[in-house]
Order: structure tokens, then sequence, then C-alpha cells
């Protein structure tokens, strides 16, 4: 009479290297091996970091592949994903880097974490004609201020205290200076391509508010509180350039 | 393309890296094969790119995400998915693997294996056939590489594939470098194997790299890693198998390390010379499937 090897055990033992080969799974000769189990074991875990370091690869360069691997590693023990879709694994990836320890002497790191997961998303985003300069100019001939703008399904803001749209172009093309600073960086896909644009802090305030939903009157005002120069006619034509909204919508 | 069935010739992996290469030097390649899972986004240049291959050359879409060999029952939404990619791209093939990669709530993003028992065989048929009545057409299942055996089972993997190709329709996907991993690795003759194998029912073939490693007693363990030129031993395997099957869909899989697209394309020219060899002196021309 033979064991049945449920795959609720299997997966249990493929999961956690502490449980024994599961009784009833053999080699040839008939003996529980543990190295050839062990080939499944690291399948699932070598698979999944691959799939965290692809996502990152700036990450893993700022901070070395045997660094980037063992947090890697502690990532995936923990974070098992949840679909066989493997674009969407670690998209939580940056808020684990805030909680590692090991990471704090690079205090960047997660805002860049943050970074590459907007441009995989971005990369990934559903194809849709950003909000156009012209559309933005009809608004204008009516009650600009009233009128909402969605985000367009590429697009995301990243703020930080760090510089890391520099940081992320210095590894992508040659000659790019990071000077200390805070930089905020919109993340778009107005054509073919990715986009990554460093904006101006009162821009990137500005955009904020758009994309959580504010109307474009309380937006600016929000601005102009802090920014008291603020032009939000050219922040707006500027973030549409790069193809921050999809389309506009009357709040009153 | 609109060709129904991939043409008797190599195929090559579409990775990204090697897009912009392809399209402008639109190289003499078969087809190409993408991993369905990959284009499983919303839009975005993944898309773009795979909608301008499949313009030039037929398409594989090959599953690794659906768990037809799961004690769970299939995922609808991914089902769906499936469809939807189907529809768009019109491949001149779907296929899936003879394994299980989801359960519970977990995705564990590698094929498992199964134990070949009269109870899997019900399950993984009903799963087959539910997969081609959900895609509205045939699909190939692929023979699985393995690292354990299961003492529950008791059908051969030769056997258990030709059931569920006899009760489903479905045909099969035969994966040589996956013969020779699983044969060395359980200690059975990988020409046997071949020779055993239902070879009506195949429509394409799999070439890969294998990794070499030891189990715990010291004992050859191969291991399929898609990571290197494809071995002498199933270069041999592969040429016996044609004398079999006759000139197949064949695809070279390098999914890790990926080389530059040259080195895939050399590798691409050597499976064309063994089919073209096979096709000149093979004696079976019924079973030979050739591009329409």
């Amino acid at each position: 009479m033979s064991i049945v090897v449920g795959q609720e055990a299997f997966a249990a033992a493929v999961l956690d290297p502490t449980l024994p080969v599961p009784a009833g799974v053999v080699s040839y000769r008939g003996d529980a091996d543990e190295k050839r189990f062990a080939v499944y074991r690291n399948n699932v875990h070598v698979g999944l970091v691959g799939v965290v370091a692809a996502k990152y690869p700036v990450c893993a360069t700022l901070v070395g592949e045997e660094f980037f691997t063992a947090m890697a590693r502690l990532y995936v023990a923990s974070h098992k994903p949840t679909s066989p879709i493997m674009m969407h694994y670690a998209s939580d990836f940056a808020a684990f880097i805030e909680g590692f320890e090991g990471a704090r002497p690079v205090p960047y790191l997660a805002d860049v974490a943050r970074l590459e997961q907007a441009w995989s998303v971005a990369y990934n985003a559903r194809d849709e004609q950003p909000l156009s300069i012209g559309h933005l100019a009809s608004l204008a001939a009516e009650d600009l201020g009233s009128f909402g703008l969605a985000a367009h399904p590429a697009a995301a803001l990243v703020r930080s205290a760090y510089p890391i749209g520099s940081i992320w172009s210095a590894h992508h093309a040659a000659g790019v200076a990071v000077r200390p600073g805070a930089e905020s960086v919109l993340v778009s896909r107005p054509g073919a391509e990715v986009n990554v644009t460093v904006i101006p802090s009162a821009d990137a305030g500005f955009c904020g508010e758009l994309l959580s939903g504010a109307t474009i009157a309380a937006a600016a005002a929000h601005t102009l509180d802090q920014h008291p120069d603020f032009d939000f006619g050219r922040a707006l034509v500027g973030l549409s350039s790069i193809g921050a909204f999809s389309s506009s919508t009357r709040k009153d | 393309m609109s060709a129904k069935r991939l043409p008797a010739r190599a195929g090559l992996g579409l990775k990204p890296q090697h897009y912009t290469q392809i399209l402008e030097t639109v190289p003499d390649i078969g087809f190409f094969e993408v991993h369905a899972e990959n284009y499983m986004g919303d839009g975005g240049p993944p898309h773009r790119y795979l909608e301008a291959v499949c313009g030039r050359y037929p398409l594989s879409l090959h599953g690794v995400g659906l768990s037809i060999g799961g004690e769970d029952r299939l995922s609808l939404d991914h089902l769906r998915r499936l469809r939807s990619l189907i529809e768009r791209y019109r491949p001149q093939s779907f296929s899936e693997h003879l394994a299980w990669s989801s359960h519970g709530e977990s995705a564990l993003n590698d094929l498992l294996p199964l134990p070949y028992t009269g109870a899997t065989l019900d399950r993984v048929a009903a799963h087959v056939d539910q997969v081609q009545q959900a895609l509205g057409r045939r699909m190939l299942l692929e023979n699985p590489s393995t690292y354990v055996l299961f003492a529950e089972s008791t059908i051969a993997e030769i056997d258990f594939l030709a059931g569920v190709a006899g009760r489903t329709g479905c045909g099969l996907l035969l994966d040589v470098n996956n013969v020779m991993v699983s044969s060395v690795n359980h200690r059975v003759d990988p020409f046997a194997y071949v020779d055993r194998f239902p070879v009506e029912h195949v429509g394409e073939i799999h070439l890969a790299g294998y990794d070499e490693a030891v189990d715990a007693a010291g004992e050859r363990l191969l291991i399929d890693a898609h990571a290197s030129r494809v071995s002498p031993d199933v270069w041999a395997l592969f040429r016996h198998t044609l004398g079999r099957t006759g000139p197949q869909p064949t695809l070279v899989e390098w999914d890790n390390s990926v080389p530059a697209f040259d080195v895939l394309a050399d590798e691409a020219a050597l499976v064309d010379a063994a089919i073209a060899s096979a096709g000149s002196s093979s004696g079976a021309p019924s079973v030979r499937r050739m591009a329409s």
C-alpha cells in the first residue's frame, strides 16, 4: 500500500526547506532523496529571485548582485506570488526594502525601487492616447478650474527626498550627473516607450493633487500656497505633454 | 500569418532583448514561440512587438501557468486570459504542460510533477477537455522533465500521455530534452521512451540544454535548465525521434542566460538541417507536417 502524496504537502515542502521530503516522493531507487527534491525548491526560489532581479535592475546594480540576491531571497521567502503572471510579482518590494535593516545604508534604495515598479506598470499598462494639449486648450475656453484630470493608465508620480531620477538615468545613459537633493519623477508612456521625467517640486505637488482627484482650481490653489510663483498653466501643458493624464471630467 | 499549423521547421523563443533585431533583419526562422503569461499585461511594448512579429512569422503560444495537473480547479480567469490572447494573435499552436504550478493561493512559478494513477488521469483528462472547450481549439500537452517519482504511480508516463490524448483528442508536445532529463534521472532508456511514444499525436518537438548535477547518492542528475546549447546526446535522440515522427515544428528553448540572437539562430539552423535530412530519408510521409 503506497502513500498518496497530496499537492498541499508537496507544495508545503517545496516552500519550506526545513520540512522533510514528503513520504511517497522517491528516487528511482525508492528512497527519499533530499537533493532531488531540492531541485524543485531551488527552481521556485531561484526563479522568483530572478523575477525580482529582472524587475529591479537599477536597485540590483546599486547594491551589487550579492547583496541584492540575499535581500531578494529574504523577500521571496516571505512573499509568494498569488498569480501565475510574474509581471505582477514583487509589486511591494519597495515597502520590503524600507523595512529591511540591511538596506539602511542605502536610504534611497526603496524610492528607486518605487520608480522601477512604476516603470514596470507603465510598460505593461493599457494603451491609451494621453490627454492632448489641444484638448486642454478647449477646456481653457470653458471654466478650466472646475475640471479634474484622470491619470493616464501608464502614469505614476514618484516623489523622493533623494535624486532618484538622476540615479535611474545614470544607469541607463552615460554622462548623467547625480547631485544630492530631492527629486520628483513622473513615469509615463505617452507613446511607444516608457519615459522617466524629473519634474519641478511644485509641478509634482500639483500633479499629485490632480492624480488623486482634485479639480485644477483646487490643485493650483494648494500648490500656490507653497510655491507663490507657481504657473499652473505652464505645469499643465508640461505634464500633459509627457502623458500624465488621459481624460477630463467637469467636477461641479 | 494565417497558416493553420506551425511549419515543420525550427522555431525560437521570442525574447524582448531580440525584438528589434528580429523585426529589422527578419531572419529565416520557421516560427516563434512565447510564454502566454508574459503577454497577459494590458498593453504596451510587449503586445506591440508581438503583433509585429506575428505579422511576419507563425506563432506558438506556450502556457506555463494553467496548472493542468493540479488538484485545484482550473482558474477560469486564467482561461479567459488565454482565450483573449488566442483571439487576438490567432497562434498556429497552443500548448501546456503535464504538470502543476498553483496550489490554493500560491502560484509556485515552477512545473511540479504529479503521480500517474487512474485518478490523476481522470483529472488531467477532465482539465484538458475543459481547456479545449474554453479555448475552442485543440491543445498540445507536453511531457515533463522530472527529478522524483511517486510510489503511488501505477501508470507509465507514456501510457498516461497516450490516455489523455486518446480521451480528449489533444495532441502531444514531445520535449526531447525532457525525455533525456527524466530518462537519465530515473534510469530508463531515452531511446526506448521515444520508441514507445504515441507519435501519431505529436504536433511539436522541444529541444533545450540541460545542466549536470548529482543526487544525494552521488549519482548523475540532469536539470532541465534552458540555459545552454542542446547537448550532443539530445541531438542524437532528436534525430532518432525524427525518424519516427517525420519532420516536426521544433523549438529550441533558451530561457535563462539568453545569448545573442545569432547563437539562437545557429541552433535553429542545426535543427533545420536535422529536419531536412530526416525528411529526405523518412519512410513515413503520412505523419509529415508540411507548412501550409
